[in-house]
Parts: structure tokens; C-alpha cells; sequence
């Protein structure tokens, strides 16, 4: 076992399908980990104490506040930020439906709502406007307001039904 | 917003996290999902010297049922525990009151032993524990102890664990058959932390009178509190509106609540005894009927 010290250590995971392996402060959290040292500045910090959720990242499938998880609690993980939502130029159906509601603003909030509302659809592929609220109450939105929000979640869990329906078939 | 600097240590087993522990003489903290430590390092509130993770530690992450009590490992996350089938047949009330823990994004991370370990006694989790007469097992350089919930809490953030000693396991008493559960909870906004909760279960005869009632409180004192006074007016008694009422005063008069930016201590107070007159409504009225048997 090698000695750690607070020169750092070295972390390996993988960040929107690319495996990185860098030396980190273990005091970096996983949202400065990802902003400066992978560059997925997506990874927005709004309250940096796990209040916001403007820096949620999809950790091994499953929403994590980056900003309260270090880098190194991370190793082995498969991390997936708001850049590995589009395929290419296509966008997510989730974040298409956000573009055609207004569900955005200024764009502070959307990287957390849109990763923490994949996880909620994923859970409940119909969920019911209340459901939707509380799905995404974790989530402070300070300009666009919650309606356009919430109008999109609705449109986009439609729309991924049909898809997996039309999958199946 | 950023922590001071520290040490990393990953622990490769459990006694290596002991031994790291006694090395570091009192100043290390014990990081488990970090969603209580890693806001506080963050705030600067906590500056330990070296974090020694449990997160590699597999074997620490697991529901087991011994018959009689479930015992559920330190690093299981909440949200396995809130989904676990076996914990929701026989402790309907923990995941009844662990919906309640922030978001779903904090229960992915946020660890049963670590919440409980923090020992906040506004959280959820440690008044489950009161509730349920549940045990902490402790393991440190000497070996393991058992800890009652009882003696565990002992104040603000201040739990039984000595410094080089890691609470690994939690054993739960299952809920006894026909058991009925509530969580009566007052928030400014949905996953904050309670103002005061108050968490109860409780079984009817088939009389209709209280054969069994269990009440907690979170919020309302620098512990969680158990309700006992209350709970003995409660046993044997139909669950009449006046009987309800005595209660209610019962458990408010019990809890000695402190008052801050959020709410004076007479409001908390107060809530006490209508979260209690509500959680006794729902338990004896319309309650979520349990699945335990």
C-alpha cells in the first residue's frame, strides 16, 4: 500500500465513455475534478454543500452530488455528465424537450435537472405532475420557473415511452 | 467552498481502517457516502487531518436477516435500504422515514451507518433507531461492542464512538406482525432537514385498543428522543381523541428543542404535538398498512 499524503494521489474512472487517470488533491471534489481537470465544464456549482444540484453527474447510473462526493471516492467509477447526454449533434430526447418547452433560461440549473429527471424516468417512466415536483425538488431553478419544467419532463417521459415501445416491436 | 487539505486513506480492509484510525490519534474522520462530511469539510467545519474511506470496503455493504432482528451494514446506501424488499416486509418504518432524507441523489451516495454515525438529531435515521430499539456495533482496536440507540446518541453530533473505533453494523429488532407505521414531518421545503419529525408504529388489538406503540422524535432535542411517557399513556387505552391529546402533550413536554434561524424553540415545541396528534391519527386511523408479518 503506498503512503498517501496530501501531495495527492492518483484516481482513474471514466468520464462520458473516455477513461482519465490523473494525479488529484484528495480535497478536489469530483465537480473541480470534472470542470478543470476533464474540461466537462457542464458540471455547473452553484452552493458547493449539496443544496443546489447544479452539479449532478450520473455516478455508475445513479445521480451523485459531485460537489459532495471527492474525486478520489470516485475511482472505478463511470461518471456521465450533461456532455454525454446528445449523440453528436442529436440531441436527448429529454434535453429536445426542454428546447421545445422553455424548460431553460439561463441554463444554470439544466445540467443537474435534465441528469436528475433521466434517473426519475428511469425509475418511473410515467410519472404524474406531483411526482415530477418532487423528482426535481432537489434541484433549485432560480430564473426560469418550475411550469416549462415540468411541461418538459412531461413531453420527454411521452416521448421515451413510445421509443421503447417502438423498440420492442 | 473548498475543504482544507487532508490525507486519503482508501481502507483495504476493516482493520486497516482501524489501525489508520489509531495511527492518526483522534485526528482523522471516517469518511462512509460523505453527504453529511464532505459539505462540513467544505464549510470548513470539520479540518481533520486524514479521511480514512470506507468505500472499498465491500463487506460492509449488505441486509442480512438473522431471524429475529435485520442487520444492515455500515456502507449500505439509503436508497438500497429505502428499495430492500426484506427491510420493507419486517422495518416498515425505516423506509417510510428514509424517503424523507434529502433527495433521491443524496440516499444514492448517503450511507445508513454513515447518517447514523453523524448522529444529527434532526435526521431521520437516528430516531428510527430510538424507535425500534435498535443496536450500533461498534468496531475498534479492541474488537466489536454493542452499543444500545439508547446510549448511542449523547448529544449535537456526538455519538457513543470513541475516536479509533468505526461503526460498522446496525441490528434492528424486526417489527412485530400487524405492525403500522407513520412519519409526520414539517419542512420549509421538501428534503430539508426536519424542523421536527415525529416517527411512530404502532399495533391495534383486536379490541381496538393500543397493544403496542413505538414514538420518536427528531428535531426536538440535541438527541433523537423516544417518547416514553406518551407511549405509556398510550398502551391499553383505545386510541380516543383525548387519549391522543394527552399524548401529544406528553411527547412535547419531553422535548427540550433549541431555537435558531429556522424556528424558536416554542415552535418546535409546538410542532411536537401536532406531528404526534397526526402521526398518531394516521397510525390508528388510515395508516399506511404495513406488509409486515
Amino acid at each position: 500500500m503506498s503512503t498517501p499524503t496530501r501531495t495527492g494521489t492518483t484516481v482513474s474512472m471514466t468520464v462520458n465513455g473516455e477513461q482519465v487517470d490523473r494525479h488529484v488533491d484528495p480535497r478536489r471534489t469530483l465537480s473541480d475534478f470534472l470542470r478543470r481537470d476533464c474540461g466537462a465544464t457542464g458540471v455547473h456549482l452553484g452552493c458547493e454543500h449539496g443544496v443546489c444540484g447544479a452539479c449532478t453527474v450520473l455516478l455508475d447510473g445513479r445521480t451523485a452530488r459531485s460537489c459532495c462526493t471527492l474525486a478520489v471516492q470516485a475511482e472505478g467509477a463511470d461518471i456521465t455528465t450533461v456532455e454525454g447526454m446528445a449523440d453528436g449533434a442529436e440531441l436527448h430526447p429529454l434535453q429536445e424537450a426542454f428546447w421545445k418547452h422553455h424548460g431553460l433560461q439561463c441554463g444554470f440549473c439544466t445540467p443537474g435537472i435534465l441528469l436528475t429527471v433521466q434517473e426519475l424516468l428511469a425509475d418511473n417512466p410515467d410519472p404524474s405532475d406531483a411526482e415530477i415536483r418532487e423528482g426535481i425538488s432537489g434541484n433549485i431553478c432560480r430564473c426560469t420557473g418550475y411550469q416549462f419544467i415540468v411541461d418538459a419532463v412531461r413531453e420527454a417521459a411521452a416521448v421515451l415511452r413510445e421509443e421503447k415501445t417502438a423498440e420492442v416491436e | 467552498m473548498k475543504p482544507a487539505p487532508f490525507d486519503h486513506v482508501r481502507a483495504s480492509t476493516l482493520d486497516h481502517a482501524v489501525e489508520t484510525l489509531v495511527a492518526e490519534d483522534g485526528d482523522a474522520k471516517v469518511l462512509a457516502g460523505g453527504q453529511s462530511l464532505v459539505p462540513l469539510l467544505a464549510m470548513r467545519l470539520a479540518q481533520p487531518t486524514t479521511l480514512v474511506d470506507l468505500g472499498g470496503l465491500r463487506e460492509l455493504d449488505y441486509i442480512r436477516d438473522d431471524g429475529t432482528h435485520l442487520e444492515i451494514g455500515a456502507m449500505t446506501r439509503s436508497r438500497a435500504v429505502e428499495k430492500s424488499r426484506l427491510v420493507g416486509e419486517a422495518l416498515p418504518l425505516l423506509p417510510a422515514a428514509l424517503r424523507h432524507v434529502g433527495h433521491v441523489t443524496i440516499r444514492n451516495r448517503g450511507t445508513l451507518g454513515g447518517s447514523v454515525a453523524h448522529a444529527d438529531p434532526a435526521a431521520e435515521a437516528p430516531s428510527v433507531l430510538r424507535a425500534l430499539d435498535a443496536e450500533i456495533i461498534a468496531t475498534g482496536p479492541g474488537g466489536r461492542r454493542t452499543i444500545a440507540a439508547a446510549d448511542f446518541f449523547q448529544g449535537f453530533l456526538v455519538s457513543a464512538l470513541e475516536p479509533e473505533e468505526i461503526l460498522t453494523a446496525i441490528r434492528i429488532p424486526k417489527q412485530a406482525a400487524g405492525s403500522v407505521v407513520a412519519v409526520e414531518e414539517f419542512t420549509r421545503r421538501h428534503g430539508d432537514f426536519a424542523l421536527v419529525a415525529v416517527l411512530g408504529a404502532a399495533r391495534l388489538d383486536p379490541a381496538g385498543e393500543i397493544a403496542e406503540v413505538r414514538l420518536s422524535v427528531a428535531g426536538a432535542a440535541n438527541t433523537p428522543l423516544r417518547a416514553d411517557a406518551a407511549e405509556d399513556l398510550l398502551v391499553g387505552q383505545a386510541p380516543t381523541p383525548d387519549v391522543v391529546a394527552a399524548a401529544a402533550t406528553a411527547v412535547a413536554e419531553a422535548t427540550d428543542p433549541g431555537g435558531d434561524i429556522h424556528a424558536p424553540a416554542e415552535y418546535r415545541r409546538h410542532l411536537a404535538a401536532v406531528l404526534t396528534r397526526r402521526c398518531l391519527h394516521r397510525l390508528f386511523t388510515h395508516a399506511e398498512r404495513s406488509a409486515a408479518a
